[in-house]
């Protein structure tokens, strides 16, 4: 496994607060990392970072051997816990948005046969993530659940050498967060994708990926807060045998999940 | 059931909207026929019988100066500079609107201006539009323009500003051009707030046409209301004001309609 994404001695600071110091990671391709960390440790920043919304104070970013540019590109998908929609467009249309855009630079739109490719291959993606029946809704008539799924889409119809994940279930119900982690599980194994997963559940953390990163501080000056960032106190990986196996029981053990998941005294989401 | 949630039937609510407008009619009507009752030549609250004349007379007999139907010649000189306005207004709010909204440097260099000429009152800018432009159709139309447009623009920039930055960030992913952008996320999101703007903007563009054209102009509805306000002409004055209602509430029923024929994602309804 090469990797597909290095970050060498990565520093990000905000004028004098220094929130991430001293990140050193190789993410192979195929890998499905799990960012956890307490509020403020800097796993936002970890994925602006990647994502290009925000440039390295210090330190460099690899894609491919090559250096990234501090910009929003179509390597990069990214899935948002919100607004990751286009309220605007249909989900056919939010689909269609990623090719339109590569392949009509002035008028953002497609027509005759290009237009009916497009349509097709965004029908797919959109039946991959079980949307087929819901091509014409606005994102308004949709429930969350199904908006992620369209993000989902909608990132992945753009084939994204990485994808984002920034706490993409964290406003969904139990039960319907179970069938996503079920999808995200199916659409990284079967499009061969490299997912960094931001998520505030450690449980789902473990469950869905092949390595964990815990983002903290190590070092803290009590006279100044901001003097130290967090860096990488652990990093697990997780045997990717034990990982399919749990995989499978997850996938197998769904619906008792899905059953547990909707009672009141079973606190199955570690909101910490 | 409380006042809140008791449940209004379609034909109820125009019931209930017209029944205030009707009350309103019969107590002029009653205190008309009072004051005719004291003296039959009270020009102050004419009855229906004399605005029906002094309105026949406008509405279906040529002017014996100018060979016009004035009503109509009226009403026609004032939709025109009114659209005119209204048009130049809406375009200059959506592309400047836009381009403040979506290139911080374009609103670093602009935003101040915008906001200096939005401040200023455009009736103050009045004599300075007719010295420019002469007293003909342009000072009219550009004291609308003046009037509504940086409001419209400050309020489509602040509603384009206001896009969620994820949206920015994922059409960036999704790998859309700057132009793109601009074509594709922020000119149709803010379309439906473009047509509110134009609703609320309504009010004040009438209120600059009538002042322009009770200043300097030799048709026009406004024109003609401030003309036969010499001969204390009540019989004309309320029709022309009534009409004036009629056209502006029309307008704004077209508006609210198109846009919700035009853009239903916006009212939460099925394409």
């Amino acid at each position: 496994m090469s990797a597909a994404l290095s970050l060498r001695n990565v520093w990000v600071e905000y004028g004098d607060k220094v929130v991430l110091e001293r990140i050193n990671l190789e993410i192979e391709e195929g890998a499905f990392v799990s960012v956890v960390g307490p509020s403020g440790a800097g796993k936002s920043s970890l994925l602006k970072l990647v994502l290009g919304q925000i440039a390295p104070t210090k330190g460099a970013i690899l894609l491919d051997g090559d250096p990234m540019a501090p910009e929003c590109t179509p390597e990069r998908g990214v899935v948002f816990q919100r607004y990751s929609v286009f309220s605007h467009l249909t989900a056919l249309g939010n689909t269609l948005f990623g090719l339109e855009c590569a392949q009509a630079p002035l008028t953002g739109r497609l027509f005759g046969e290009r237009f009916r490719s497009a349509k097709d291959k965004a029908r797919e993606m959109l039946e991959a993530v079980g949307l087929g029946d819901s091509l014409n809704l606005y994102p308004a008539q949709m429930s969350g659940g199904m908006q992620q799924r369209l993000a989902i889409a909608q990132a992945l119809i753009k084939q994204p050498r990485i994808l984002l994940l920034d706490e993409p279930f964290g406003a969904l119900d139990p039960g319907i967060r179970a069938d996503m982690h079920a999808l995200i599980t199916e659409l990284w194994r079967e499009y061969a994708l490299t997912i960094i997963m931001v998520t505030h559940d450690i449980k789902e953390a473990f469950s869905l990926g092949t390595r964990v990163l815990t983002l903290d501080k190590t070092r803290v000056d009590p006279q100044a807060q901001n003097r130290y960032g967090a860096t990488v106190v652990y990093d697990l990986t997780l045997d990717r045998k034990i990982a399919r196996e749990a995989e499978i029981a997850y996938a197998s053990g769904k619906t008792d999940a899905a059953a547990n998941d909707q009672g009141i005294t079973i606190d199955r989401i570690n909101n910490n | 059931m409380g006042w809140l949630n008791r449940p209004l039937r379609q034909g109820n609510t125009w019931l209930l909207g017209l029944l205030p407008i009707l009350v309103l009619v019969v107590v002029y009507l009653v205190v008309a026929a009072d004051r005719h009752a004291i003296n039959p030549n009270d020009k102050i609250l004419p009855l229906p019988g004399a605005m029906a004349d002094a309105m026949g007379r406008l509405l279906f007999e040529r002017d014996r100066l100018s060979g016009e139907y004035l009503f109509w010649s009226d009403t026609f000189a004032s939709l025109q500079r009114l659209s005119l306005g209204l048009s130049i207004s809406t375009l200059s709010a959506l592309i400047v609107g836009l381009l403040l909204g979506v290139l911080p440097r374009f609103r670093a260099t602009f935003g101040m201006l915008v906001t200096c000429i939005a401040v200023v009152p455009p009736i103050a800018l009045l004599p300075i539009l007719f010295i420019v432009f002469g007293l003909g159709e342009t000072a009219k139309v550009a004291l609308i323009v003046i009037g509504i447009a940086p409001f419209m623009v400050r309020d489509i920039a602040e509603h384009v500003t206001a896009l969620p930055r994820e949206q920015i960030v994922k059409a960036r992913t999704l790998g859309a051009s700057t132009w793109q952008l601009m074509l594709r996320v922020a000119l149709p999101q803010a379309m439906p707030r473009l047509i509110q703007a134009l609703r609320l903007s309504l009010g004040p563009a009438w209120v600059f046409l009538i002042s322009a054209e009770a200043i300097a102009s030799d048709v026009g509805l406004g024109y003609r209301i401030f003309l036969v306000r010499r001969y204390l002409a009540m019989d004309v004055i309320l029709p022309y004001v009534f009409w004036i209602a009629i056209l502006a509430a029309t307008i704004d029923l077209l508006l609210r309609l198109s846009g919700r024929r035009l853009f239903p994602w916006a009212y939460g309804e099925t394409a």
